[in-house]
């Protein structure tokens, strides 16, 4: 028997094999959990009351686990703080030169392959990945109540990590990459982030191991998870000796929407899923429901990648097991979204308070919108029009943007104040932060939504020419740049806000 | 005891799930297809390779597909892009280059749609020059100019609207374009058993 179908038997097995005892499991009562364990995040005195966005008394019974691993968690921040930057240069050069292609002239190193290769890549593991761990590892001491554990490892691991994003983008420059979308780092360099990626679950494996609380909360769950998933699929995306021609793109696909399924979206859920009740004071809507989210989240999530290839060369029933998949993550999506809603909607009158909870709040209600609109577009008619079009990337910001970074800004201003324990000197700009973000994300989304969509239809149209799909795009390109302007904007103001929190001023208690 | 091992054997076994669907089943599939049917394409010569190398580098792929789609999905055979594809199309595909964005046109049939060398040369360097409504970006840096009356050396073009201006292409150049003239896949693939006969 060839090596081939021993790995064919063996995953089928070990899937069967997980799935049995995920039915025994259930069976047994071991998986269901008791809706007290919702009420684990809140400290005494805590439930009922809603949390400012400053560090107050209410929140110093939590100082030690939050300062635990201060260090690297601070690294994470301030290191992917720089990288947003950075790469939302790049984005807003990319825009330009969609619609100005002489802009910043002709040379080589600037040309538009190079930046928006530069700008997808920084985005995804300079700010998006380490933005995330950072604020999810900082929440794990607080949901297990045991300071983290190899705090060391944790912060060689943010070091390497970033050692690697910044080789994979000098490759990128000079031209030494694996020529795949979501894979371009040179794939010696992925093993730095492969590693790295490896050393932070160290950390939060042992802390979990150790954890003092009967029933893991949610966040954990989410946390975990992708914490098992992203090497996995990292190292065998980016072993391309097994893959090659037709068989390559479909798992190049495969990755790259697991990366944003598996990897991004339970990072950015999990911190929803502490922040949002933590910071109503009241815990989520229906904790049971949650777990239907969860579990619909990891087999839906995990077999749509296909519908970024419908239409083309790849085996029918790949394809359709893609569409049912994507259709099927309505499920998780709207119990999810019933469960954040519902709890917002109860306690909207917190929002007039806590500019973290509006982050939360607009990241949660992007992700309704985002995956909804991911699921219809997965259906072959909606997909024949926006495939191929700019309608993918305004989804694409609209996901990542208007939830994973809106939802990772909020961790993030939640975070500072209680790890350096010193609250922000002018809390208005993070509310001015939140705005002009807010502002240049909707302009954005609905601008190339709505140009995609024609060119798409363009694109259909047997009477009509590609010249004209190219053309009606161009003046939605420029309102997308304005968008895009605004947004970068809002980025050099939390660049200020997190230089700021961070420069303790002579005199000032830091405790 | 706080059921973490629930959630680890879950994710592994829903990710070993995916990977079997997706990677491997996949693979064998595509194996015994290309077995079936003798591709159309020929294998990329040293020049086309290096050429499909500066593809990748400069990030055409993030423009340009190279597949086509069936007609029920979209206008791609209208606009004179050529026979939907085949997985056989791709065998010596290596990284692949499928792309997902049509900010330009498909590039599956380019070689057979423009075999003028010369027009992708003029295009490469400065594609406004051709396509007065494009947002391709120019590719000057892959040339060399002349100024002179008479053609400066074999393979100079002269830069239309100029009676003295002449591109002179580097290898780079040359090599691109020579990767672009060999993308025809319009032809049939023939099945193993014709071709034998
Ligand atoms: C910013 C997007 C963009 C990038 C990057 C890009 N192109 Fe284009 N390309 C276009 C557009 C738009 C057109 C259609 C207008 C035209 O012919 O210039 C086009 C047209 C073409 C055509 C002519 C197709 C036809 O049917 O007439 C070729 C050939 C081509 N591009 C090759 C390339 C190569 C090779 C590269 C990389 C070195 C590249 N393009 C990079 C946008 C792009
Ligand atoms: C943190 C914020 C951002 C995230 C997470 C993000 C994410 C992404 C992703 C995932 C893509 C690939 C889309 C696809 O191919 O389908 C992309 C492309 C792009 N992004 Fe961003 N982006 C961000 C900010 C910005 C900003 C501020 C701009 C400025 C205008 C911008 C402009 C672009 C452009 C022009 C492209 C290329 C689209 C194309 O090839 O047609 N992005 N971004």
């Amino acid at each position: 028997m060839d090596a081939k179908m021993v790995f064919l038997i063996l995953t089928f097995s070990i899937s069967v094999l997980g799935m049995l005892a995920f039915v025994v499991a259930l069976i047994q009562k071991q998986v269901l959990v008791p809706a007290s364990a919702a009420k684990s995040i809140f400290g005494p005195n805590e439930l009922g009351h809603s949390e400012p966005d400053s560090k107050g008394r209410m929140g110093d019974q939590w100082r030690a686990l939050d300062q635990s691993a201060k260090v690297p968690i601070l690294f994470f921040i301030v290191s992917s703080t720089l990288w947003l930057v950075l790469g939302s240069i790049f984005g807003l050069f990319a825009s330009l030169k969609l619609h100005t292609p002489e802009f910043l002239g002709t040379q080589a190193l600037l040309t538009f392959g190079k930046v928006r290769t530069l700008h997808l890549n920084i985005i995804t593991y300079g700010w998006l990945s380490p933005a995330a761990l950072g604020v999810a590892m900082w929440l794990v001491p607080r949901l297990t109540k045991v300071p983290l554990q190899n705090v060391r490892t944790l912060f060689s691991a943010g070091i390497i990590w970033n050692i690697g994003v910044v080789l994979g983008c000098i490759g990128i420059l000079l031209g030494v990459t694996d020529g795949l979308e979501w894979l371009e780092f040179w794939w010696p360099i992925d093993i730095l982030l492969a590693v790295a990626g490896a050393m932070v679950a160290i950390p939060l494996f042992k802390t979990v191991y150790l954890s003092k609380e009967k029933h893991l909360y949610v966040t954990m769950w989410y946390t975990i998870c992708a914490l098992i998933w992203f090497p996995v699929l990292f190292v065998i995306a980016n072993t391309h000796f097994l893959h090659s021609g037709v068989q390559q793109a479909i798992a190049n696909w495969w990755f790259a929407h697991n990366v944003l399924g598996l990897w991004v979206t339970p990072l950015g859920l999990g911190i929803i899923y502490y922040l949002l009740p933590k910071i109503i004071g009241h815990p989520i809507a229906s904790y049971q429901l949650s777990l239907f989210g969860f579990w619909g989240l990891a087999l839906f999530y995990s077999q749509v990648g296909m519908h970024h290839l419908l239409g083309g060369p790849i085996p029918t029933w790949l394809g359709n097991l893609s569409v049912v998949m994507s259709a099927g993550m309505a499920i998780p999506v709207i119990t999810v979204a019933i469960n954040h809603h519902v709890s917002t909607y109860k306690h909207f009158h917190v929002l007039k308070d806590s500019v973290v909870l509006r982050f939360i709040v607009f990241g949660a209600m992007s992700y309704t919108i985002s995956s909804l609109q991911g699921s219809l577009h997965s259906l072959r008619t909606f997909n024949y029009i926006t495939h191929f079009t700019h309608w993918t990337v305004s989804h694409a910001h609209l996901g990542l943007y208007g939830f994973t970074t809106m939802v990772l800004f909020g961790g993030i201003y939640f975070a500072l104040p209680r790890l350096v324990g010193r609250n922000f000197k002018s809390p208005q700009l993070l509310n001015l932060h939140f705005w002009v973000a807010s502002l240049g994300i909707i302009i954005y989304a609905v601008s190339l939504g709505i140009g995609g969509w024609l060119q798409g239809e363009e694109l259909r149209n047997i009477h009509g020419s590609f010249e004209q799909s190219m053309k009606l795009t161009v003046p939605y390109l420029v309102i997308r740049s304005i968008g895009g302007t605004l947004m970068l904007l809002s980025h050099l103001l939390m660049l200020y806000n997190v230089i700021s929190i961070l420069r303790s001023e002579k005199g000032e208690v830091v405790k | 005891m706080n059921k973490a091992y629930i959630f680890v054997f879950g994710g592994i076994s829903t990710i070993t799930l995916s990977i079997f669907l997706f990677v491997l089943a996949p693979r064998i599939q595509v194996a015994v297809i290309d077995k079936e049917a003798v591709s159309a394409q020929t294998p990329y010569t040293e020049n086309e390779l290096r050429g499909r190398q500066s593809y990748i580098e400069n990030g055409c792929v993030y423009c340009h597909s190279q597949q086509v789609r069936d007609p029920v999905a979209g206008a791609d055979q209208h606009f004179g892009w050529g026979r939907p594809s085949l997985p056989s199309d791709y065998i010596y595909d290596k990284p692949h280059l499928l792309g997902t964005m049509r900010t330009g046109p498909d590039l599956s049939n380019i070689g057979s749609r423009q075999p003028s060398r010369d027009w992708h040369h003029l295009h490469l360097y400065d594609p406004r020059s051709l396509v007065e409504w494009s947002i391709m970006p120019g590719f000057p840096f892959m040339y060399d100019v002349v100024v002179s009356v008479e053609s400066p050396k074999e393979g100079a073009i002269r830069i239309p609207g100029k009676t003295d201006h002449w591109i002179i292409p580097k290898e780079e150049a040359e090599d691109l374009v020579s990767y672009m003239m060999s993308l025809k896949r319009d032809r049939e693939p023939m099945k193993a058993s014709e071709v034998a006969q």
